[in-house]
């Protein structure tokens, strides 16, 4: 059945607006996961597949590698989203999981000398991590609100660690500031999320 | 011998998919043992990589990728399923890490000396180096002379460093420089899966493979 993408919709910046998008495709993964919807699964991927290759873009990987990563991606969120449970995940969060253990998986195969890196069956992939099975929708908003109130000299310095193959000492380099600086504004970021979350399992 | 930053940064790095796949397996299995505060940490710096990846700038797909997606989906097999729970029923371990040890805890053909016990679960190609360790309760580990990095997660019992506890599901980060010395409980033995950047012995052009715990 050929399936037509209609363009991703106009980029949203109000949070609320965010918010109320992205807990869309909780009930999404939920349709994808219990009935195998289709038409769900699109509107999961219109919004996340090009995002997700936007990641694997600024990893490194060129524009096919991206491309075909992010399929692969997509098709582990079709397989795992009968494991979703959106009282216990927030959908971006979730499918961030996923593609966080698909780095490691690459980053895995092309450790390994005379590795066929099309060959799927080389190694299992990563276990799931098990952070998106406490990392409420809840809270990611408000690690949200917490990042858009970080001043950006460390919202910015976020962002590249989590997305680019960057060592604290190339981040420095390429910013030109001193190396403790970029590890304190690091730890300042990595504070602020900490400071949001409790230390009792609810 | 663990600094609680390290333990937290390593948490952050876990999230952010920046650690080498031996040490984010320890890190993910710990994350699935403990019922302790680093779980909502890591909960909350997972979180900030969903948030900010879903406020990425989108790159377009090719208008048939969503057609590849579901050939895949047809026609590829099925990928071996490690989902963790943080409930295991009767096993003491994570399902991956049952898996990856392959035998009960119990049954390992353990190489001991002294109270000491070692399995080795495999080495990678960079050096890092898995293995399990068991102290018999009561007994200590010698003086290490490795000079790298170490992350140990318990996997039953206890063991002391200093005045600091390790129980069942615990983390624990060592740096080399720190002169430690962990002993079991003198309750029972300690068993412990432990993941270590041995040496390199490699020259120059090898250097990108040195990649320690905690990249710098």
């Amino acid at each position: 059945m050929r399936m037509v993408v209609e363009p991703t919709p106009p980029s949203i910046t109000a949070m609320s607006d965010v918010a109320q998008v992205l807990s869309t495709f909780a009930d999404d993964l939920v349709a994808v996961g219990r009935r195998h919807d289709r038409e769900a699964f699109c509107r999961v991927f219109e919004y996340f597949g090009p995002r997700i290759k936007t990641y694997l873009r600024k990893l490194g990987l060129d524009d096919d590698g991206a491309e075909d990563l992010t399929q692969d991606v997509m098709v582990t969120i079709w397989r795992r989203a009968g494991q979703y449970d959106p009282e216990k995940a927030a959908a971006s969060t979730w499918v961030y999981a996923i593609a966080r253990n698909k780095r490691i998986d690459l980053f895995r195969r092309t450790r390994t000398a005379d590795a066929d890196l099309t060959d799927p069956s080389l190694e299992p992939p990563s276990p799931t991590t098990g952070f998106e099975a406490v990392a409420t929708e809840q809270m990611e908003t408000k690690v949200r609100e917490a990042i858009e109130q970080l001043p950006e000299s460390q919202s910015e310095l976020l962002r590249v660690f989590y997305f680019e193959d960057k060592t604290h000492v190339t981040i420095a380099e390429e910013t030109g500031l001193p190396l403790g600086t970029v590890k304190s504004r690091l730890r300042l970021a990595m504070n602020k999320l900490r400071a949001l979350v409790g230390n009792e399992l609810a | 011998m663990m600094k609680d930053n390290s333990v937290e940064d390593l948490l952050m790095a876990h999230a952010a998919g920046r650690l080498a796949p031996p040490v984010d397996f320890v890190v993910a299995m710990h994350l699935a043992m403990t019922n302790g505060p680093n779980v909502w940490h890591a909960a909350a710096y997972g979180a900030a990589g969903g948030a900010m990846l879903a406020d990425l700038e989108p790159t377009p797909m090719m208008r048939s990728s969503i057609d590849a997606v579901f050939r895949k989906i047809e026609s590829e097999p099925e990928e071996v399923e490690v989902p963790v729970t943080r409930e295991f029923g009767n096993s003491e371990l994570p399902e991956p890490l049952r898996k990856r040890i392959g035998l009960p805890l119990d049954d390992l053909p353990w190489r001991e000396f002294s109270g000491v016990a070692e399995y080795d679960l495999g080495s990678e190609d960079d050096g890092y180096r898995t293995r399990l360790i068991r102290l018999r309760a009561g007994c200590g580990v010698p003086k290490h002379t490795h000079s790298g990095q170490e992350v140990t997660l318990v996997l039953r019992g206890v063991f002391w460093d200093g005045d600091e506890r390790y129980r069942q599901g615990d983390l624990a980060f060592a740096d080399s420089d720190v002169d430690h010395r962990p002993m079991a409980d003198k309750d029972g033995d300690c068993i412990c899966l432990a993941v270590t950047d041995a040496p390199i012995r490699l020259s120059g052009r090898f250097t990108r493979l040195l990649n320690p715990i905690l990249r710098l």
